[in-house]
């Protein structure tokens, strides 16, 4: 019970925008199954809200269930406009109706509904990038807006990109479930993979517009939340919890106050969130404990070893490297690859890892040529060492990585 | 239900030899009885090279008459079959086993309009 229940505080745009933010994937998930079409979901869920923003207010309060309040309106506003869409006698619309009115309206906890909207919106059949901005619009709420800022594309693309993809969900007959239990790992990979784009595309440093950017982090851990919620019983749903909520721990520290990267062995570690660090790595304790380690397990333990040490030379490498060793049995992935080479650099020596480096096939990655461009500058081979700081600078357009390789230059060339 | 068009896009140019084919269309016959046994199947066809189609339209008041496909490309459409099924998913499903009978070839997967 809200603590001034008694006196008829405002219900401001804030609060409606809170519970927009918490309830619209819920709304829309509900009211796609009652009406099996998203754009009537969609647009009813739109309408609810608008007719809240006005209604809530005059209330002074907020009604006892607001996602209730949302969805009976919305499923009104529905049921209004398919009967104004019948009187045309549109068949398709009467069909709907029909079913509409033998759906009782739902106010309890409807996770099934949910869960069915992210595997439709991470459909297989529909494009990556399509996936990710269906799930941030239709889960999340973000404005298509929002998104076409977030992925740096002009709104109208992005609006298109939008319709395109209802469209075919609706025409190829994409099917409003989660699937069969022979697809399901498979599609849970999908699922996790665009969560995690969301996150990475708010994580990779300050380029494009900072705030929806943190925006997207925020966004992608609250969907991994759900993903949680939804999936108790996978664990790489929350292996990927915990790994982002570890590295979203050290955002404070990641850049100087001007913008500057500055790397993992260099941060202010009193500056990580230690309510993150906690939670991340109560998670990574519970899905290790069931022993059926994925590749967002083990880089969620990863981060995890890190968020142990006080002091970056307390770091258990030794730990590092077998938890690499296990993800790359995982993945085969070069990337995995580089980044076991710069445990490998710690835990035994500079030269050994630069031999590993140099038998990658990564010549078009910023960070494998930064990566080398570090062994060799600590093998005390300057020369070597800014030419593949140059090599990382043609890869890479990001300010506030191209700034952290110059000034990675100018201390050799300061030796 | 829903009905889907599953085409066959195949290269232009020889036909594989016997030794090679035998197989593939012998697992193709099972594919369709199962279709048939699912009762997904509709209908499906096999089609002659692309030198043999005639495209016809109009331009005005004539009737253009041209030999050959009208889309040029390396590949076109070599056969197809039409199935009957609730969504999407289970149309992919079949697809997939036509798409690894078919080795290399690709499979596109269309709903029927209406």
């Amino acid at each position: 019970m809200p603590a001034d229940s008694s006196t008829p505080a405002a219900v401001s745009a804030a609060d409606v925008a809170a519970v927009f933010r918490r309830e619209h994937g819920r709304a829309v998930a509900v009211l796609a199954r009652a009406f099996g079409d998203l754009d009537i979901a969609e647009d009813a869920v739109q309408e609810a809200f608008v007719a809240a923003v006005v209604r809530w207010p005059e209330l002074g309060r907020l009604p006892p269930s607001p996602a209730g309040w949302i969805i009976t309106t919305a499923r009104n506003r529905a049921i209004d406009r398919l009967r104004r869409e019948a009187a045309r006698e549109d068949k398709h619309a009467q069909a709907a109706l029909l079913h509409a009115q033998d759906e009782p309206v739902e106010e309890g906890p409807v996770r099934d509904d949910r869960l069915r909207l992210i595997f439709t919106c991470c459909h297989p059949a529909l494009a990556l990038n399509v996936r990710v901005a269906l799930t941030l619009r239709l889960l999340g709420g973000l404005s298509t807006a929002e998104i076409a800022r977030a992925f740096l594309v002009p709104e109208p693309t992005m609006a298109q990109r939008l319709v395109r993809a209802k469209t075919k969900i609706r025409t190829a007959g994409i099917p409003y479930r989660v699937p069969y239990e022979a697809d399901l790992p498979e599609r849970v990979r999908g699922v996790l993979a665009v969560v995690y784009l969301v996150f990475n595309e708010g994580y990779a440093a300050s380029s494009g517009d900072e705030l929806i950017r943190t925006d997207l982090c925020a966004e992608a851990i609250r969907l991994g939340r759900l993903l949680v919620e939804l999936m108790p019983d996978e664990p790489e749903a929350v292996g990927l919890l915990a790994l982002m909520l570890l590295q979203e721990s050290r955002r404070a520290a990641r850049t100087t106050a001007d913008g500057l990267l500055v790397p993992l062995p260099e941060q202010d570690r009193s500056r990580w969130d230690q309510q993150l660090v906690a939670e991340g790595q109560q998670l990574v304790r519970r899905c290790l404990r069931r022993d059926q380690p994925g590749p967002y397990q083990l880089q969620a333990a990863i981060n995890a070893v890190h968020s142990d040490a006080a002091t970056a030379a307390e770091t258990d490498w030794g730990q590092i490297v077998q938890l690499y060793d296990h993800l790359i049995a995982l993945t085969a992935s070069p990337v995995v690859a580089l980044n076991r080479a710069v445990a490998v650099a710690e835990l035994r020596d500079p030269a050994e890892a630069l031999e590993l480096v140099d038998a990658l096939d990564l010549d078009n990655y910023y960070l494998f040529h930064a990566i080398r461009a570090n062994l060799l500058h600590r093998l005390n081979r300057p020369a070597e060492a800014a030419a593949a700081y140059e090599s990382a600078l043609a890869l890479t357009t990001n300010t506030a990585e191209r700034t952290f390789l110059h000034h990675r230059l100018a201390e050799l060339a300061d030796q | 239900m829903t009905q889907y068009l599953l085409s066959i896009y195949q290269p232009d140019g020889p036909v594989p030899d016997d030794e090679f084919l035998a197989p593939v269309i012998k697992e193709l016959a099972a594919w369709n009885d199962d279709l048939r046994a699912a009762g997904a199947w509709v209908f499906s066809a096999g089609l002659h090279p692309p030198e043999s189609s005639t495209v016809l339209r109009r331009q005005g008041d004539e009737l253009l008459v041209t030999d050959g496909p009208f889309t040029e490309g390396k590949e076109h459409l070599g056969g197809f079959t039409v199935i009957e099924v609730d969504d999407l998913d289970q149309a992919l499903s079949w697809a997939r086993r036509l798409a690894e009978i078919l080795v290399a070839l690709p499979v596109e997967v269309r709903p029927f309009a209406g």
